[in-house]
């Protein structure tokens, strides 16, 4: 786990989360999590009914690329809130970075910004995290595990 | 969704994980619950959601393509504007969790392309104990009046 001293105020990271997303991964995260909209998976569906270049990627695949950026630094076990915008769409061919940085820190939370652009500069995600300043002892969590 | 019984499952974690690219993602497989559910793991409860709209199922219409390309559904057109998450305490594998949904805030927002609706759900997870376990806001948005290419889910 990434020590609290490199989590200062200012603190960034930058993660390439995918190169060149093809549709099969979209297919892989349906698959995951269950959602099958065709708009997702269906290129046939989402240009002749929906009006769209094609498929596009699930945003919450987006979120969850980001959300293993911040988890990677900070620990999965560490984090306390997590919430995004979706701010465009993520197409097949999209390389995607994210970049995590450090807004605030105290006693009770190191407050966290990410932005995820496309290969182009335009942001499809932008959100805020928080997370525990250490892994303990909150009971509740020292409990389940 | 609310989902009645929501097991956390290690072969589950395991195509999660390797879907949102975790380069380890076969440690998900560990049964022993060393390993965390990925952060927005709670979103595939879906699969066990018995009534989930966006899963094919046999018998029923579905509206993606076969011999033709489909058709959009009534209530289709919602884009997925906002998603956040509220960790209590970490998602493991041998969790068994429940959901309920309630409704959140709703607003509108007036644009050049005419008026967009937002309404904000919420989603509480818990484990068999009943504590909380991971709160989930979901923000949909829909363009009104409906246009013909207003089919988007993220």
């Amino acid at each position: 786990m990434t020590a609290v001293a490199e989590l200062a105020v200012g603190a960034s990271r930058t993660t390439v989360l995918v190169e060149n997303l093809t549709r099969t991964r979209i297919v892989q995260y349906a698959g995951a999590s269950g959602d099958y909209n065709p708009l997702h998976v269906d290129e046939r569906f989402a240009r002749e009914v929906a009006g769209y270049p094609g498929v596009f990627a699930h945003g919450m695949l987006t979120m969850g690329m980001t959300a293993r950026a911040i988890t990677d630094w900070v620990g999965e076990e560490r984090l306390t809130r997590f919430g995004v915008r979706f701010t465009a769409q993520v197409w097949p061919g999209d390389t995607l970075t994210a970049v995590v940085t450090v807004t605030a820190v105290d006693d009770v939370e190191i407050s966290l910004e990410v932005t995820t652009t496309n290969e182009d500069g335009v942001v499809v995600l932008s959100g805020t995290a928080g997370c525990r300043p250490d892994a303990g002892p909150d009971p509740s969590w020292e409990a389940h595990a | 969704m609310s989902v009645e019984r929501f097991p956390v499952e290690a072969s589950h974690v395991l195509m999660f994980r390797r879907a949102v690219g975790h380069e380890d993602a076969e440690r998900g497989a560990d049964t022993a619950g060393q390993v965390l559910a990925p952060a927005t793991f709670v979103q595939a409860s879906a699969q066990f959601d018995p009534d989930y709209p966006l899963r094919p199922v046999p018998d029923r219409p579905w509206w993606g393509s076969g011999a033709d390309a489909g058709y959009m559904p009534q209530g289709g057109g919602g884009l997925h504007a906002e998603q956040h998450y509220v960790y209590h305490r970490p998602v493991r594998v041998g969790d068994v969790l429940s959901s309920s949904v309630r409704e959140g805030r709703t607003w509108q927002k007036s644009g050049r392309s005419g008026v967009l609706t937002f309404v904000e759900s919420i989603t509480e997870y818990v484990d068999e104990q009943g504590e909380p376990v991971v709160t989930a806001t979901s923000v949909g948005v829909r363009r009104e009046p409906a246009t013909a290419d207003s089919g988007a889910e993220q």
